[in-house]
């Protein structure tokens, strides 16, 4: 569904003296349709960034993205946008993902208003069986963002982008900024969603137990590589490399004290 | 059983021991607001013994954090608090400002979330560390710095002098969480408040920063953690207690909470963590503006009686010294 191939991102700052940051290092990696990728690595390791590439929200310095077999960069803009709204991203902050002037409705009506894929009049139908998708309440459709709870409106985020019916979804550590009730009930909610659609993912996160529970296979990034990739079981209990192995043994260690009693 | 209505949590599971360092009794914060009174902390007691490392544990909302500015009278003007918090002669909801800025950053100090936010960007590193030293006239100012550097580099910075001529957006978020923890360790104070210190870092650095504070306050120190992290609990605490919107509804040693959780809620809590397999509590906590009448829980309760939906349990207390706000254990 998705090819990255030889992807590379630099930012350039600076005239005079040039100074460089290597985000993304010529990364290749694919996610089959249907399947769920964890990409995790710690802060600043490039993994938002390789998200952001695979939508081409942002233009690669080098290498190609592919989509369904499709060059991404070689779309002309119509197409690039006809493209869209099959391949749709959740973020990190729900707080700065949503307008705050969009009352419930009017947030996840939207997409289908631009692409007309419903008529006025089925719109909050639709809308009504979407918050019902994502478990929020009916009666909060005519809320504003700050009337809701953070895992309010990051299934508010959510709706909008099932709105559309995307095949490919890149979530960005969509819970980082929630409680761990909400955590659960974002992440089964996910899980839920992708069973009944055969959604492909892009699961990024730092949290590897995290993406021990929502992917099938996991790619982990350290310095905008990629060091290990595999599936997902073999990568957590058997890690090859170094880095890896530090990711793991720290993870295990901030849950060791579950171990003992289970 | 007995009930404990006017108990105080963990002071009758030893009654030999050394007097409280803190003592909060009957601690009730309500803020007012446009839609009627929220009551964001109501009727919490804790007990911090000397040398003492015990977690509050909750998630948003659920008053933590504002128990914990509490403590050092840091709530704005518009709450109402009812109470008190007792340390030493003093009763800090009530003392005058002098008294609270003798105290404040010198025998109670906070590290507090978000280091983004708690440093000033215009101010170096190192006179910023060093600036409790010289508030409080412990030492001179050249010598504060000189501590301050000392600080530095017992936290980790390979080149404490360098980084003390720098500002905090030149560093990583880890090393901002290590200047703030300097900041709150340089007049050696009794008591350490720390608000979520590692909200917002990765794995590796998280475990870092944990294994400081417990070497940090390995030789002298009692620690007041404040998160919703239980791995950072079971790793720094002894003792934990679990709030639920605004109320303790569990204390306890931190092992048996963790490991035995009694409350239905913390048991939903832990429940919910990716490696115990991700399942959830269902509902939402109720709003801290319109709070059911009874058991606060009820609603997503799995174990709910008919009783709790009307009538609003004390925090009783149990064969085993734990303490747990569930008629359950009535």
């Amino acid at each position: 569904m998705i090819e990255l191939e030889g992807v590379s991102k630099i930012y350039s700052r600076g005239f005079i003296r040039r100074e460089q940051t290597v985000a993304v290092d010529n990364v290749t990696l694919s996610v089959k349709k249907g399947e769920s990728l964890g990409l995790v690595g710690e802060s600043g390791s490039g993994k938002s960034t390789l998200g952001r590439l695979a939508l081409r929200l942002i233009e690669p310095t080098s290498g190609t993205v592919r989509f369904d077999g499709r060059d991404l960069s070689c779309l002309s803009r119509a197409e690039l946008r006809r493209t869209r709204p099959r391949m749709q991203i959740v973020f990190q902050d729900p707080d700065t993902a949503l307008d705050p002037r969009m009352t419930v409705k009017d947030c996840i009506s939207e997409p289908m208003k631009v692409w007309r894929l419903a008529m006025p009049a089925e719109q909050k139908e639709r809308v009504v069986g979407l918050m019902d998708l994502v478990g929020l309440q009916p009666d909060l459709i005519d809320r504003y963002p700050f009337e809701l709870s953070g895992g309010q409106k990051q299934r508010v985020a959510l709706a909008r982008v099932l709105a559309l019916k995307p095949d490919f979804i890149v979530a960005d550590e969509p819970t980082a900024a929630l409680d761990l009730s909400v955590q659960a009930q974002i992440l089964t909610l996910i899980k839920k969603i992708r069973r009944s659609t055969g959604l492909t993912l892009l699961f990024i996160s730092h949290d590897l137990q995290v993406i021990g529970q929502m992917s099938d296979t996991v790619a982990v990034m350290h310095k905008g590589k990629i060091v290990e990739q595999g599936r997902t079981r073999d990568v957590l209990e058997n890690p090859n490399d170094t880095y890896t192995r530090h990711l793991v043994e720290a993870a295990y260690e901030s849950s060791a004290w579950m171990g003992k009693n289970r | 059983m007995t009930e404990t209505k006017d108990g105080v949590a963990g002071v009758q599971e030893q009654p030999q021991s050394p007097r409280a360092l803190l003592h909060i009794a009957g601690l009730k914060v309500t803020f007012s607001s446009r839609s009627g009174p929220v009551r964001a902390v109501d009727r919490v007691d804790l007990a911090i013994r000397e040398g003492e490392r015990i977690g509050l544990i909750g998630e948003s909302g659920s008053g933590k954090t504002v128990t914990g500015m509490a403590i050092l009278g840091l709530l704005p003007v518009n709450a109402k608090i009812r109470g008190t918090i007792r340390y030493g002669d003093h009763d800090l909801l009530t003392a005058p400002d002098r008294t609270l800025q003798q105290i404040r950053g010198n025998e109670i100090a906070m590290i507090s979330q978000n280091s983004g936010n708690s440093l000033n960007p215009v101010m170096k590193i190192g006179d910023q560390v060093a600036e409790p030293l010289v508030i409080h006239r412990i030492c001179s100012v050249p010598d504060a710095r000189r501590e301050a550097i000392r600080v530095l580099s017992e936290l980790g910075f390979d080149d404490p002098e360098q980084a003390a001529t720098r500002y905090p957006h030149e560093f990583s978020g880890g090393m901002r969480e290590r200047i703030l923890i300097a900041l709150a360790l340089i007049c050696h104070p009794r008591l350490i408040i720390a608000d979520e210190p590692t909200a917002g870092l990765d794995a590796g650095t998280k475990s870092h920063i944990l294994r400081l504070i417990k070497t940090q306050i390995a030789h002298n120190g009692t620690l007041f953690l404040i998160t919703h992290d239980l791995g950072a609990a079971s790793f720094l605490c002894d003792r934990i207690a679990v709030m639920y919107a605004g109320e303790v509804v569990e204390c306890g040693p931190a092992k048996e909470v963790l490991s035995l959780p009694l409350h239905p809620y913390t048991q939903g809590l832990i429940a919910s963590l990716p490696s115990a397999g991700l399942h959830p509590i269902p509902g939402m906590s109720p709003s801290p503006a319109s709070l059911p009448r009874g058991c606060r829980f009820c609603e997503r309760c799995p174990a709910a009686l008919d009783r709790c939906d009307c009538d609003h349990p004390d925090l009783f207390l149990t064969e085993c010294g734990r303490q747990v706000r569930c008629f359950h254990y009535d």
